[in-house]
């Protein structure tokens, strides 16, 4: 179906056929002399057994065979998979950072995005970071796969071959909403890319963008993953929905005691730099990490200016 | 049948009364037959409730978005279905129930070596399920990690992991206790005359097993014991924002998981190998390779537990290095399969029950073994790892190899251990409709996980759903299979079925005494004087 997506496909795919083909044989033929055998000297058509009590001839047959073989399995499975762990000296970098439940791409240049952008026919190289639990990063079209673990840089690299969208996911079981940390990794022609590098690099338009309130925090609370719990529409996931939530009214509980608050500048830095002091009443504790690290106060002040535009 | 009850000179085990009659006498007993029968009853109680876990996730998996539960229901219900399954039913699976009922007879001993310490591992079992449950219940809610508890999200999620560990914890020592227990009946208490090449091969596959409990378990037990202190004291093993290392969890955890897989597949080859020379009429092909493999399997089998971690940024050489010892321990399996085939050539095969279990064992069993085989290869196992293909291959092996052949051994055991038959007619039609529920739940897995669903997955993307769909619809099927044979069994049990001896004419020891067993087995303990199988 994805045919040739990537670099690694022929390879990988050779290696599932010479797998699943001997398997195959096997499979049919052992089923088809069980059967045979159940047929044929069944009670009816031969009353009474020959005792055989083995043969070592056949024992040393059955196991050196089948030892060949999948030392061919296993030949094949170490061909496809070597390559994977070298990327060539002139890869692109890219840094891929995961938390719960959202990923993060940056390129050398500074840009942020939260889908992976790549140019066709060319090395991509990734680092692999976790912020919080273990995720892991897979792109099925292109038959890669690599744990993103906390503490650890993991890395891996690819080569997109044809241009087009590709689902991105999440594989390590990573909490409540795991089965929604998807992305894509969209690949581009050379040309297209190098337009999107640019125009995304280029701080004028950026400031012209932060002149319009709410512009810079738009971005912030999408490349920080927030609205992968907190909708924009009013639709209730695992944390309260963004919008009209700025200057409402809200059931908080701190600690185990209820409270009304209204939700204002300093409750807005409390609930993104201490998630579990005031947890919004009917959600879950615990579900969010604090973003102290990753936002500073200049960022939570844009991001305030963005939740005052969703009325 | 009359000789038979005059010569008997005392009562069987199910009607015996010791000190405590009625439930107390069942509950103190140390009889190993009654003690078989404890774990039966109370493993068929929490295999039925996982696999209305199960039904309830795959009902959930319907369609894409939320059906009847939420995501945090959903990530809670395949903890515990993990949890009730792995440590409830296929750990202790076979070896708990038939091979204590089972084992003394077959090597013509009256009872374990440690009958007390036997009712004391059922105790531990009990105990270890209790608390499993408590953590349901109590604390801030089920846990949702996974039956695996991967460091650091075990660590960081709020709900009740510490109760669900500590349970775990303490059914590992019923595992350990009564692995020990089977391998010192083994080697004091076979009858004279019976070498050790003399024994049947469900001791042999037993022997391995307990090896593997008695030194595998530990690892686990300590590992949990790591998990609790740093919930709770906050010690940094796994978690690196406090010091540790989330890759060396992984690999405490598999020491003991990936042998656990053996522990739960080795009883089930061995049942399976008692069953076929029975219904073939002719002795077992290949004794001694069969014996080879099990232990060959029980032995490289702790070397493997790396292929669980291709994808975790192991180092090179540890990934090609556990998949080439991953390659070879599929060679044993491949020839107990050979040896079990060649049984049937030139035999005079008797088609019943346990037999159409046994041949549909070996069906799915090698199904399970050869997607092994893709997941144990490198680049393969890339792009399928943690992808529904590994939830259908451990489908496979799991419950189409244990749960089949803990099945099959239950048919073929049944008219021994309760001296009834069941309906034949109504068992294979259970049977077939279970087989095609089964194929039909969990085959669509290994195309969804080609096409790459990650596992544990609450939803999904359109492009998996009609994949998903054919997978719920065989949960129904198998779970119909599964009603018509309990109900089948139920019925035999409470005096529908005919009473019988001996249906099978089976050449083991525990044919050649009465149905049921008497409370001391053997009047006199048997001389064996051939092998087990001799036709």
């Amino acid at each position: 179906m994805y045919s040739g997506a990537s670099n690694f496909v022929t390879t990988t795919d050779t290696a599932f056929a010479v797998i699943i083909g001997i398997s195959m044989v096997f499979l049919i033929g052992i089923t088809a002399t069980m059967l045979w055998f159940v047929y044929r000297y069944n009670r009816k058509r031969n009353p009474v057994a020959t005792q055989i009590h083995g043969s070592n001839t056949l024992e040393v047959i059955w196991t050196v065979i089948p030892t060949i073989l999948v030392l061919v399995m296993f030949f094949y499975g170490w061909k496809g998979y070597a390559p994977m762990r070298n990327a060539p000296d002139d890869a692109m970098k890219i840094r891929a950072t995961a938390r719960m439940w959202s990923w993060l791409f940056e390129y050398e240049n500074g840009i942020k995005t939260d889908t992976l952008y790549v140019p066709v026919n060319k090395a991509v190289s990734l680092d692999l970071i976790s912020v919080d639990v273990i995720h892991s990063l897979y792109i099925p079209a292109f038959r890669v796969k690599e744990d993103m673990v906390p503490g650890k840089t993991n890395k891996m690299w690819f080569v997109g071959q044809k241009e087009g969208a590709y689902e991105l996911f999440c594989t390590e079981y990573c909490g409540l909403s795991h089965s929604y940390m998807f992305t894509e990794v969209v690949v581009m022609s050379e040309d297209e890319f190098a337009a999107w590098y640019a125009e995304k690099s280029d701080t004028t338009g950026r400031a012209a963008a932060a002149a319009v309130p709410g512009t810079l925090g738009k971005e912030l609370v999408r490349q920080n993953g927030c609205v992968a719990c907190h909708s924009l529409d009013g639709s209730k996931l695992i944390g309260p929905t963004f919008k009209g939530l700025y200057g409402s009214q809200h059931k908080v509980m701190t600690g185990n005691q209820e409270r009304e608050i209204t939700v204002d500048d300093e409750y807005i830095v409390r609930a993104i730099y201490e998630p579990d002091a005031d947890v919004a009443a009917g959600y879950i504790k615990g579900q969010m990490i604090s973003y102290r690290k990753e936002l500073t106060e200049q960022d939570v002040n844009e991001i305030i200016e963005f939740l005052k535009t969703l009325k | 049948m009359t000789d038979n009850i005059e010569t008997r000179h005392e009562p069987n085990y199910l009607e015996y009364r010791g000190k405590h009659g009625g439930i107390l006498g069942w509950l103190t007993t140390t009889d190993h037959k009654r003690i078989g029968l404890l774990y039966f009853y109370s493993m068929m109680t929490f295999f039925l409730a996982g696999v209305v876990m199960g039904l309830l996730m795959k009902y959930e998996l319907i369609s894409p978005g939320e059906q009847i539960m939420g995501p945090q229901t959903y990530n809670g219900l395949f903890t515990l279905h993990g949890l009730t399954m792995i440590f409830l039913f296929v750990i202790p699976g076979v070896a708990a129930v038939f091979g204590n009922f089972f084992l003394p007879i077959l090597i013509g001993a009256k009872d374990v070596s440690f009958p007390r310490l036997n009712l004391m591992s059922w105790y531990l079992y009990i105990i270890g399920a209790i608390v499993v449950l408590i953590s349901q219940f109590m604390g801030d809610g089920p846990p949702d990690t996974g039956w695996t508890f991967y460091a650091p999200y075990s660590l960081k999620t709020n709900t009740n992991v510490v109760a669900a560990v500590t349970g775990a914890f303490i059914l590992g020592f019923s595992s350990i206790l009564t692995g020990l227990n089977f391998i010192v009946t083994m080697h004091r208490l076979r009858a004279p005359g019976m070498g050790w090449l003399r024994m049947p091969l469900f001791g042999w596959a037993l022997y391995g097993t307990g090896w593997i409990q008695l030194l595998a378990t530990p690892v686990v037990g300590i590992t949990f014991l790591m998990v609790i202190a740093e919930r709770v004291l906050g010690i940094g093993f796994f978690d690196p924002a406090i010091g540790g290392d989330p890759i060396l969890y992984q690999h405490l955890f598999w020491i003991y998981s990936h042998p656990a897989v053996y522990i739960m597949i080795l009883p089930a080859m061995g049942a399976i190998t008692e069953i076929i020379p029975t219904f073939a009429r002719k002795t077992i092909f290949g004794y001694t390779a069969i014996v080879i493999s099990s232990m060959a399997i029980a032995f490289v089998g702790y070397f493997v537990w790396g292929h669980h971690m291709f994808t975790s940024g192991m180092s090179s050489t540890s990934r090609w290095v556990f998949s080439l010892l991953t390659f070879l321990v599929a060679i044993p399996s491949a020839i107990k399969v050979f040896n079990w085939t060649a049984t049937l050539y030139k035999g005079s095969i008797n088609i019943q029950t346990p037999f159409l279990w046994s041949i549909a064992f070996i069906f799915v069993f090698m199904i399970g073994g050869f997607s092994g085989l893709v997941v144990g290869s490198l680049a393969t196992d890339i792009h399928v790892h943690d992808t529904a293909f590994v939830v259908a291959h451990f489908h496979y092996i799991v419950f189409g190899g244990t749960g089949f052949a803990f099945f099959g051994a239950l048919h073929y055991w049944y008219p021994k251990m309760f001296a009834r038959v069941y309906n034949f007619k109504i068992a294979n039609i259970g049977l077939l409709i279970f087989f095609i529920g089964f194929n039909l739940l969990y085959f669509p897995m290994f195309y969804l996980g080609m096409l790459g669903m990650p596992r544990r997955y609450y939803d999904y993307l359109p492009m998996f759903h009609s994949a998903n769909t054919l997978s719920t619809i065989g949960s129904w099927i198998m779970a119909a299979g599964l009603l018509v044979i309990i109900i089948n069994l139920a019925r035999a049990r409470r005096g529908k079925g005919k009473e019988v001896d001996d249906p099978w004419d089976g050449k083991t020891l525990e044919w050649q005494i009465a149905s049921p067993p008497p409370v001391e087995n053997f009047e006199q303990i048997p001389v064996v004087e051939h092998g087990p199988y001799e036709y």
